[in-house]
């Protein structure tokens, strides 16, 4: 039996509209199940809160960036104008602040925008050519107009048969089972 | 929500186009674009065009090698009119690239939703517009292989960029807003290329969209840390978008040279690259939505959207202009007064009265309803508009640099064949690239499209 399981991702259930798969996905939930994604080919509304999935970092990642370009723009001016080629213009002051404001400002945009793209990836660990729900012949249909609820198979509440009847009493059109083929 | 609104009336309704024509689902919006990319054959009109315009990046190859080979007078430069056609190009250029990410930030921030499906070839169009504005200071320089003197880096020679110059800014404000509308691009671009790899046919296809869409699932994790970081791209791009054309205006308004030091410049640059940029995303989406048979996704809302936002920024435009006489004149400044005078009557007034017809008088007509809904006039209006932009740029550039301070200093300045070559090869090379992006990636954002024809269901269905 568990090495049986050891080769089940989990199961999916496929559904046609983004209600449909939100209010399946409240009920899995309610019903107790931990282990939850959706697959979507557009953003749907609420279902992130639906499956407990609030927080992200990519925000914190974004103002890490931010404030790591600006200074090290703001930095490298001052470093280069003041430190180490100082060029005397009729006594104007080396640290002429100002100046430095448009390059900072553009060093603040490009490590922020780095990080927000980079962390994103990141965080979602792409590139990542393969994936379980890959084997699923149905899901190719999950970038067009099909909506998907997988029930993973690491929920301590999973069971192949009852999660896949739980999957059917929600009104999931088509249940089938994925296969982790490591 | 319509509860507490009055109903339309009927002429009210029928004026209010939509943003998406009707009985489309989320298969047959993504059906329509990736079919584009995917199936439909390379056709005649796709060929013919590919090859006068590969002709023409020839035309580009070959004036560059001319050009590196000789050095920089084969062009009509000169002293005192250092900057010519090279940096005229350059701002055009870059103003063009303005309308991607204006479009993509500005409007998605303020939730439009007309943006939608104009926003990924818009964005394409700015990352080519860049590209060929980065080729003319490049190659301005004379030296363009020792354009890395440019950046900071520590050399054996111990010297450094200097910060306080206008053109250093330039070469960070340009090459950042480059690199950050390609993020943007490229993010924008991943729930539909994972569409593709799942649609694609062949092996060839499979393994490039495969490879390109990193194995996006499109899960609610993805998702809503993608919803996340583009939300944030798109508050990082919007202050970019206005601060690359005001450093761009720097490159003129810091220096001293009548009619260009004046603080008029930035906010009356940053509107006229919207201004051109709208005019060119014109100019490529009408013929597009008819090759393409786009015209569900790209309507006339969209046309009389844009056709609007030119005339508001036009109007910015005239002002700017405007204001630059009047300064000239309140300010008393024999230098300032005489730039002006010279405007109407030098040399060059005839490239000021085309550039007052072309891009105040003759937008005008699109005040008239009829006229912002007819899409040959739009076609041609755009086109009117990009000439006027890019003789906006000649008459800054030349007729300053062409009456200086001192009568001893003056100069003229006549183009020569290299000049107009360079040109036209960057035309080329812009449409080049376009074509090749419109049967390579998706024109239309399919995921956006999606959330689009949902929005638009829940709308006419309020259950």
């Amino acid at each position: 039996m568990n090495e049986h399981r050891s080769k089940i991702f989990g199961v999916m259930g496929e559904f046609t509209t983004p209600e449909q798969i939100l209010s399946a996905a409240h009920q899995a939930r309610e019903a107790g199940y931990k282990h939850i994604t959706a697959y979507t080919p557009f953003p749907v509304e609420g279902l992130a809160e639906a499956i407990g999935f609030r927080w992200t970092a990519v925000p914190l990642l974004t103002l890490i960036g931010g404030i790591g370009g600006g200074l090290t723009g703001f930095g490298l001016q001052y470093w280069v104008a003041a430190i180490t080629y100082p060029i005397n213009v009729g006594g104007r002051p080396l640290n002429s602040w100002p100046a430095f404001i448009p390059v900072t400002f553009e060093l603040t945009v490009l490590g922020a925008a780095i990080f927000a793209a980079v962390g994103m990836l990141a965080l979602n660990k792409l590139p990542q050519p393969y994936h379980p729900v890959f084997s699923v012949e149905r899901f190719a249909r999950a970038s067009t107009d099909r909506f998907f609820l997988c029930i993973e198979a690491r929920d301590p509440k999973f069971n192949l048969a009852e999660t896949a009847r739980f999957l059917q009493s929600v009104s999931a059109e088509h249940v089938s089972e994925v296969k982790d083929e490591d | 929500m319509s509860a507490n609104q009055p109903p339309l009336s009927a002429p009210e309704i029928r004026r209010l186009d939509p943003v998406l024509g009707p009985g489309h689902t989320y298969a047959s919006v993504t059906d329509k674009i990736a079919a584009v990319v995917l199936t439909r054959p390379l056709g005649i009109g796709w060929l013919a065009g590919f090859t006068l315009t590969f002709t023409l990046v020839m035309v580009l190859f070959i004036s560059v090698a001319w050009l590196i080979i000789k050095g920089v007078g084969i062009w009509g430069i000169n002293i005192p009119i250092g900057w010519g056609f090279a940096i005229v190009n350059f701002v055009w250029w870059i103003g063009i690239g303005h309308a991607g990410t204006l479009i993509s930030a500005i409007l998605f921030l303020l939730n439009q939703k007309w943006r939608t499906s104009i926003n990924r070839f818009a964005e394409a169009m700015t990352l080519f517009a860049v590209a060929c504005a980065g080729i003319f200071p490049l190659i301005h320089t004379g030296r363009p292989w020792m354009a890395y003197y440019m950046f900071p880096y520590p050399s054996t020679m111990g010297i450094w960029p200097q910060f306080r110059s206008p053109l250093i800014w330039d070469v960070f404000a340009v090459s950042t807003y480059g690199t950050v509308s390609l993020i943007f691009w490229y993010i924008g671009l991943l729930p539909d290329l994972a569409t593709l790899r799942d649609r694609a046919k062949t092996r060839i296809q499979q393994v490039i969209y495969g490879a390109l869409s990193m194995g996006w699932r499109g899960s609610v994790h993805h998702w809503h840390r993608y919803q996340s970081a583009y939300l944030l791209l798109a508050g990082l791009a919007t202050p970019l978008v206005l601060s690359v054309h005001t450093v761009v205006s720097f490159d003129f308004a810091v220096a001293i040279v009548p009619g260009w030091h004046t603080t008029i410049f930035p906010p009356y640059f940053v509107a006229g690259a919207i201004y051109s940029g709208f005019a060119m995303v014109l100019t490529i989406a009408i013929p597009l939505r008819k090759a393409y048979g786009l015209e569900d996704f790209i309507t006339m809302r969209h046309l009389d959207n844009m056709a609007k936002v030119m005339l508001a920024t036009g109007l910015i435009v005239a002002y700017g202009y405007f204001v630059e006489f009047f300064m000239a004149f309140y300010s008393g400044n024999k230098f300032d007064v005489f730039l002006a005078q010279q405007r109407l009557h030098g040399p060059y007034s005839h490239y000021y009265y085309a550039l007052i017809l072309c891009n105040i008088l003759t937008p005008q007509l699109l005040w008239i309803e009829k006229v912002r809904r007819n899409v040959a006039a739009l076609f041609a209006m755009s086109l009117v508009i990009n000439t006027g932009m890019w003789l906006e740029r000649f008459v800054i550039v030349v007729i300053s640099l062409t009456r200086d301070f001192v009568p001893s200093a003056w100069g003229r300045y006549q183009p020569t064949f290299w000049d107009f070559s360079t040109l036209l090869g960057t035309i080329g090379l812009f449409a080049m690239l376009l074509f090749l992006f419109v049967r390579g990636l998706p024109a239309i954002a399919i995921a956006e499209m999606r959330e689009l024809v949902h929005e638009t269901h829940s709308e006419q269905d309020p259950e």
